[in-house]
């Protein structure tokens, strides 16, 4: 009975109430907007940072931070991107595997610095976040990649389900965004079902007790930090099918926005607290508000208001419920 | 019995500190033996050796069922089914009870998947044990620390567990939560458990132990069994004096009253609660926690203010709607969960003591008089009788009940007309237990109006002129203590 109720009145449901209600007014502003064909084209583009964020929330969830996912992905892209021009003939399987593996060891570098040094997260990846960029730029000397195989252009046009709009167009649900979900999905049952994840929380909760309780901090640190090098990696490279191009400064910049995103779907920035669902209903928010704004023409500079609008509004109901749900348990 | 743990040679140092010096140790098995000793004499530091929180210097013996080992790490410690509860709680409020309790079966399958089935049977059954009647699915951060406490003893009775370490355990419990702990710690002696045990509570120590290990200065006095030894002797070889405590000075019945509460009534929480107390006066307060106690002192300090009722500071009628009103009005008060609420770890022991009063240091344009203040802060020091390297180290390398002294000084020194301190002594050895009801009497003395509120009866009995019983958010009794006030609270309300 009681788990009925907190259905309705939990985060994530305030999140679902959200997104209905912006739906509702943006679609009796621009009857357009509401199409299945156009929340299907957010899904997609929003892919990308979906699988961003859904990494951010495990080192966010362990109690860590990290800025350098976006530096990250765009080494992935560009040295994946160079493989695909230089040796067309590379077979897909390596090539998708490049991104998430730069990842892996980039983030792994990441956690090894923060606790061996023992400093703040935040300060480390800003510094790893220059370094990449820098780097790249020297590397890159701001040249665009793009001139992909044919595959890589063919991958990203795939529909999983697909149907004909009233002019005759084919759409439906993308293979990008089906590959997030499936990120997502895993994610879910990492943080709810093993040990891993439940590690985490309790990370994020309270160090020292975890310490004292035999956790292997560092062990842990890796694998949260590692799973968003991943993610990072493997966002870097949906990105690049998206857009089929790789430019240093594309992803870099706007990590905001995934970060945004996160907070938003009710993580807690401190750690100990966030969930898959929450988080993938963050980033679809945000990519609603984007595109609804763009529809209705308003000015790009607006978007940055009504975003920083959301945010404060959604982190005053989180902290409502985060009251109620220390006192009443 | 039979030998159990042995440590030798134990020694280990801090930074300035030598806090272990040279300790041999034993424990025999079932036992439950309890360590005693002043503030900062290095109990916490000896179980955190057996813990494998901390490292001996190289040279100790530490001997588990004829095993040697140079020293333990965490994991090797808890293989071994030792299980500490620490001063300072380990729990994770933002998980439920029920993985708090059950966190440690994470390590003993190879499985990585979460058995959620088994963290809810073996969470319940623990909780079985201890007599904890709660939703296991509620989170622990917003439990009470009574209960959080609960949680963290019922947690050791998940996995095999041999020893059972209890660093200050009822510090925060009722009376009735301490018998539902010593009733779980006496069944599992049956089942062979041993226990380790520190306490600062004289009549706790002779009511559970079976062995006593006395430490001071990081050395050990010696272990004796309780028959041979009683209050006056156990506190000789905790601190090699012997002293008395007295009855406050009579106050003067033609004094003003500094606080008058009128009908105070706040629903679900106390109920038409009207008291006094004069200039000098030291009024105590007693009953069961959950008996609205802080509640209504919160409501004097403005934090908690009242649905209805008056409240009269100094003759005049004020309404205390915040607490920095009530330090306008030169009221502090003293919380009951300092560590918690009063203490900045990271910060030097200097800036944690003066932090209430630094103006008082402040000279022509606005410049710190920082040599007034660190000779403020000694005699801060000296008069509570803190154990410290030096005023400039952090407040985390002080032992828990210096802390906690440095809590409470902080707070006297904001020199207020009505103090009010809830649970003061909690943690605190009972050598500085004296110097602080010392210092709370030579405070009444000069006309500052107390309201102390405790659990220990007998601190109230022999430290306050008056005594108020709290029940369900009511006031009960009234007292003057005599001789025989002990022996009528035991039997009108069960207080022991
Ligand atoms: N991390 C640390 N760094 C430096 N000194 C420390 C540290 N921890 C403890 N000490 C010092 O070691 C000594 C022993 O401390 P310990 O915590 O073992 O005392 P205790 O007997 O548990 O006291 P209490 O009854 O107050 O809890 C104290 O002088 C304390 O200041
Ligand atoms: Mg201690």
């Amino acid at each position: 009975m009681s788990k009925v109720k907190s259905i309705f009145t939990s985060s994530n449901a305030f999140l679902v109430y959200l997104l209905v209600v912006m739906i509702l007014i943006v679609t009796i502003i621009n009857p357009n907007f509401l199409s299945a064909e156009n929340f299907l084209t957010i899904l997609r583009s929003s892919a990308y940072s979906g699988i961003f964020a859904i990494g951010f929330l495990f080192v966010l969830i362990c109690g860590g931070l990290d800025v350098s996912f976006a530096a990250v992905a765009t080494v992935g892209q560009y040295i994946a991107g160079k493989v695909m021009i230089n040796a067309p003939g590379t077979p897909w399987i390596f090539v998708v595997l490049i991104p998430p593996l730069v990842g892996v060891l980039l983030a792994g570098f990441n956690a090894f610095m923060i606790y061996k040094l023992n400093a703040p997260p935040l300060i480390i990846t800003i510094a790893i976040q220059n370094i990449v960029f820098g780097v790249l730029q020297f590397v890159t000397q701001g040249r665009w990649l793009s001139n992909f195989p044919k595959w890589f252009n063919e991958f990203p046009l795939k529909l999983v389900v697909s149907t004909e709009n009233s002019n005759g167009v084919l759409y439906g649900l993308s293979v990008l965004t089906v590959i997030w979900f499936a990120v997502a999905a895993i994610a879910d049952f990492i943080l709810k079902k093993t040990v891993y994840g439940r590690r985490l929380y309790a990370m994020g909760g309270n160090i020292e007790a975890a310490r004292r309780g035999g956790i292997d901090i560092l062990k842990y640190q890796m694998f949260a930090y590692g799973f968003l090098g991943f993610c990072s990696g493997l966002a870097g490279l949906v990105h690049t099918m998206v857009t089929q191009t790789v430019a240093p400064n594309t992803l870099i910049g706007n990590e905001f926005y995934t970060i945004a995103a996160v907070v938003l779907g009710g993580a807690n920035i401190f750690g100990g607290s966030g969930s898959v669902f929450g988080t993938v209903m963050g980033v679809i928010i945000m990519a609603v508000l984007t595109n609804a704004l763009t529809i209705m023409r308003v000015p790009a500079y607006w978007h940055q208001v009504f975003t920083g609008g959301i945010l404060i509004a959604s982190m005053a109901v989180t902290a409502a419920h985060a009251r109620r749900a220390y006192k009443k348990g | 019995m039979a030998n159990y743990i042995t440590m030798k040679n134990i020694c280990k140092n801090y930074i300035g500190v030598q806090a272990l010096k040279n300790v041999d140790f034993s424990l025999d098995r079932g036992e439950i033996h309890c360590l005693v000793g002043g503030n900062g004499s290095g109990k916490s530091t000896l179980i955190k050796v057996l813990s494998g929180v901390n490292q001996p210097e190289p040279g100790g013996e530490i001997i588990i069922d004829g095993k040697t080992f140079s020293s333990l790490s965490v994991q090797e410690s808890i293989k071994q089914g030792i299980r500490v509860i620490y001063q300072d709680l380990a729990l994770f409020p933002n998980l439920s009870i029920k993985e708090n309790i059950a966190f440690q079966i994470y390590g003993e399958t190879n499985s990585p998947i979460v058995d959620w089935d088994a963290v809810e049977s073996r969470a319940k059954a623990a909780m079985e044990i201890i007599g904890l009647d709660m939703d296991p699915d509620r989170l622990v951060g917003s439990l009470s620390i009574a209960e959080q406490q609960l949680v963290e003893i019922t947690r050791s009775l998940v996995g095999e567990l041999k020893l059972l370490i209890l660093d200050e355990p009822t510090a925060s419990l009722t009376r009735k939560e301490v018998n539902a702990l010593f009733a779980a710690i006496r069944r599992l002696q049956a089942r062979g458990v041993t226990t380790m045990f520190v306490s600062h509570k004289m009549n706790e120590i002779f009511e559970i132990a079976e062995k006593v290990t006395v430490i001071r200065d990081g050395e050990i006095i010696g272990a004796y069994p309780p028959a041979e030894l009683d209050d006056d002797k156990l506190v000789y070889f905790m601190t090699g004096k012997t002293f008395r405590t007295e009855a406050p000075d009579p106050i003067d019945p033609s004094a003003g009253f500094i606080l008058e509460t009128k009908n105070l009534t706040k629903k679900d929480e106390f109920e038409d609660i009207s008291i006094q107390v004069r200039k000098g006066e030291i009024l105590g307060i007693t009953g069961l926690l959950g008996s609205g106690r802080t509640e209504f002192a919160l409501s004097i300090f403005g934090m908690n203010p009242p649905d209805s009722g008056e409240i009269w500071i100094d003759g005049k009628k004020e309404k205390i709607t915040s607490n920095v009103r009530a330090q306008k009005l030169k009221i502090a008060y003293v919380p009951e969960d300092r560590l918690s609420q009063g203490v900045i770890l990271d910060q030097p022991i200097l800036e944690n003591l003066t932090i209430t009063v630094f103006e008082r240091f402040l000279e022509k344009f606005g410049l710190m008089n920082l040599k007034k203040r660190r000779s403020e802060s000694e005699k801060m020091v000296q008069d509570l009788l803190m154990k410290i390297s030096s005023l400039d180290a952090p407040m985390r390398t002080l032992s828990g009940g210096n802390q906690q002294k440095g809590v409470l000084a902080k707070w006297l020194a904001t020199n207020p007309r009505l103090l009010i301190l809830d649970e003061p002594t909690v943690g605190i050895d009972v050598y500085a237990k004296n110097s602080i009801y010392e210092l709370i009497k030579n405070l009444a003395r000069t006309g500052m109006g107390i309201i102390l509120i405790s659990d220990e009866i007998l601190e109230v009995l022999s430290n306050c002129h008056r005594v108020l019983v709290m029940e369900q958010g009511k006031i009960v009794h009234e007292l003057t203590p005599n001789e025989n006030s002990a022996a009528e609270l035991l039997e009108k309300f069960n207080l022991a």
